[in-house]
């Protein structure tokens, strides 16, 4: 296999997000935590990039960075206490935790290589953001609308939950 | 193709670029990259020192407007003068505040200046002269403004200082709310012109309607453009909003434990942001760079979309100059209960006006006249409320003195 | 353009993020660094649906429409539970999970 100009960017963009992710799971500090986390989000965009998937990528940074990561730091500040303790930040499961990590990463790494995928070496041709929007209406109306229920229970229900009494 | 050509139309400036370092025997990918950066380099260069330009003339149209003189030393009307302040800003001394994070404290302004250079890739400046037509190029503006309120945050929390932390939250707050007005009256010219691509949007506005009116989005849904203008000076940060900053309730807002040069980042941040939501105001509701002759000299482009651009900036001056800042309450108030309903509205007109007769024509006029009768029904409605509110509290104060005489 | 990278490395990749996931959620003691781990999950499960989407059937975007269903319950939880890990800070005054053991009488 001849290694190109695409792969390098595709190892740079995967290390660069594998990287963050390990500094979310292992950072000592929650919020260095969250940092690490919002370049984790920004590497995934980039991968949905690579992979033609435009919209995701945006909805990705919209969504992730601009709602999830600011909600995470927020919460953060809020509970600012949790920060100066001076406790270890992993539990007594830690240990075991990482070998079933590695383990189950063995595992799918062993299956997914093995699995001949029925790949289709095809370029994109069809107008994809035409595609999702019809897609969303039609085909997938009746999830869409219940997504959009669920988001109005969990607004509601959020700020029940959080509101001060 | 000779020079003239490329003058003619610089949009054709790419790819000829990319034929010659072809013919220079350049591999295709080497010439993709050596393309991508110098137009990066070029878009980098040009948003960053039109900062300086737009700082004299934010404190020149200001003093005008205030009937004071503005920057005069430095240079012929006092041009030079952001130079000056640039000297300035590198002689200070740069501090980092006891018990700073000083990972996110030195991140922090970089990230404000590289969400609002980004931005910068989706503005058309004349016919096909765009960093990249995006096929979701609207989405991705309002996602990269998504990114300014975590910088903010992290300013306001690795500076260890409280009146910067309230700051930090107090942008969330409001950029956060202000984005829901600011996306949907963007949605609402995109379901009628059925694209989110910047160069595509210019390009649709340049259809006329009924054979001679300008088809601006402006004149399609004015209530829309109104409501993406008043988000705008929330989301440029800028008078009556310029809640973060608030000088005499929060002292400066994220920035304020910064100084020297990491200050002046965030400085042309707030600049470059009002010139880059003007350019999104002029492309998306003011058509951009359409304008008499395009089609024959693209170049034009570049001066109408300028001059669009300008005009829109201005109006954010002005209004900075002339109105003082609201409270925060009343701030988020005017965000939830008056302009995300007046947003739904317009939108849903949008939906239903873009299919209701087969002459788009037609009904681009409906599309117009219900945004009229939305805009009045809300004035109406809001300066009813208004008046109520007055007429309670001058009662409430009458009662009072009332009491004590 | 046709794709250049196999699929078997964004697979790899993802599950890789997967992996690095759980081990946040089993191992923090944190809430919100389990929430975190949560996260990384849901974006390994993303890029899957994404890269099957791509490479399997290309012309079509059920995989990318649910990964936008994903992305939207993604939001949902996150709001939820950080909303719940507010309450919980507000009343015991810590989010270690260790320490939130009410039922155990």
């Amino acid at each position: 296999m001849e290694i190109t100009f695409f792969h390098v960017i595709f190892l740079v963009v995967a290390a660069f997000t594998l990287v963050c992710a390990l500094g979310v799971v292992l950072s000592r500090n929650l919020f260095h935590a969250s940092i690490w986390l919002i370049g984790a989000f920004a590497g995934v965009a980039i991968l949905y990039w690579t992979m033609e998937a435009e919209y995701l990528a945006i909805a990705q940074i919209m969504v992730y960075i601009g709602a999830i990561a600011t909600l995470i730091v927020f919460s953060i500040m809020l509970s600012r206490g949790m920060m100066l303790g001076r406790a270890p930040m992993n539990n007594f499961q830690s240990g075991i935790s990482a070998v079933v990590a590695v383990l189950l990463f063995g595992i799918l790494a062993l299956v997914l290589l093995q699995i001949n995928w029925p790949v289709v070496q095809q370029a994109i041709t069809s107008d994809q953001i035409a595609q999702l929007g019809e897609a969303l209406v039609s085909t997938y109306v009746v999830p869409f609308q219940t997504i959009a229920v669920l988001l109005s229970v969990a607004l509601i229900g959020a700020i029940m939950i959080a509101r001060e009494h | 193709m000779n020079l003239l050509d490329l003058i003619r139309d610089p949009s054709q400036i790419g790819p000829w670029f990319y034929q010659t370092m072809l013919g220079w025997g350049l591999q295709p990918w080497l010439a993709d990259l050596i393309g991508d950066i110098i137009g990066v380099l070029v878009i980098v260069l040009m948003v960053i020192n039109s900062a300086i330009f737009l700082i004299w003339l934010e404190r020149k149209v200001a003093a005008r407007l205030q009937d004071r003189v503005g920057p005069n030393r430095a240079g012929p009307y006092g041009l030079l003068q952001t130079l000056a302040d640039v000297v300035k800003l590198l002689t200070k001394e740069d501090i980092t505040p006891d018990g700073a994070d000083r990972v996110s404290y030195n991140l922090a302004p970089a990230l404000m200046v590289m969400q609002i250079v980004m931005v910068a890739a989706i503005i058309p400046v004349a016919s096909g002269v765009v960093g990249a037509n995006l096929s979701v190029g609207l989405l991705y503006f309002v996602a990269m403004s998504g990114i300014a309120s975590i910088g903010a945050l992290m300013a306001g929390w690795a500076s260890n200082n409280k009146y910067a932390l309230l700051g930090g939250f107090r942008v969330v707050a409001q950029l956060m709310s202000y984005e829901i007005p600011l996306a949907f009256s963007l949605l609402a010219a995109v379901i009628w012109s059925g694209t989110m691509a910047t160069n595509t949007l210019a390009v649709k506005q340049g259809e006329m309607l009924f054979g001679f009116l300008p088809g601006w989005n402006l004149f399609v849904m004015p209530f829309a453009a109104l409501i993406f203008f008043i988000a705008t000076l929330a989301e440029g940060e800028r008078a009556p909003f310029d809640l973060l900053e608030a000088e005499s309730e929060i002292v400066a807002g994220p920035n304020i434990e910064y100084s020297g040069m990491k200050f002046a980042w965030f400085y042309l941040q707030f600049f470059i942001n009002s010139l880059l939501l003007s350019a999104i105001f002029a492309t998306v509701f003011l058509g951009g760079w359409q304008g008499p002759f395009v089609d024959r000299f693209p170049i034009l482009g570049l001066l109408y979309f300028t001059a669009k651009a300008m005009l829109v900036l201005f109006g954010l001056m002005w209004v900075r100059a002339t109105y003082p800042r609201l409270r925060i309450d009343q701030m988020m108030t005017f965000c939830w209960k008056v302009l995300v309903p007046a947003t739904l509205v317009v939108v849903l007109i949008s939906a239903i006006g873009v299919k209701f007769t087969p002459d788009r024509s037609l009904n681009a006029v409906i599309i117009s006249a219900a945004n009229l009768v939305a805009l009045f029904v809300t004035l109406g409605i809001l300066g009813r409320t208004l008046r109520r509110q007055v007429e309670t509290r001058k009662a409430d104060l009458q009662a009072k003195i009332a009491a004590r005489a | 353009m046709t794709p250049v990278i196999p699929l078997s490395w964004y697979l790899l990749l993802a599950a890789a993020l997967f992996s690095i996931g759980l081990y946040g959620a089993l191992a923090r003691r944190n809430a919100i660094g389990v929430l975190m781990g949560i996260e990384l999950i849901l974006n390994a499960v993303n890029i899957n649906l994404v890269a099957f989407n791509r490479y399997i059937v290309p012309q079509q975007v059920s995989g990318q429409i649910f990964a936008i269903f994903v992305l939207a319950i993604a939001a949902a939880e996150a709001a939820v539970g950080l909303a719940l890990i507010i309450a919980i800070y507000r009343s015991r005054a810590t989010v270690n999970l260790d320490e939130i053991d009410l039922l155990k009488g």
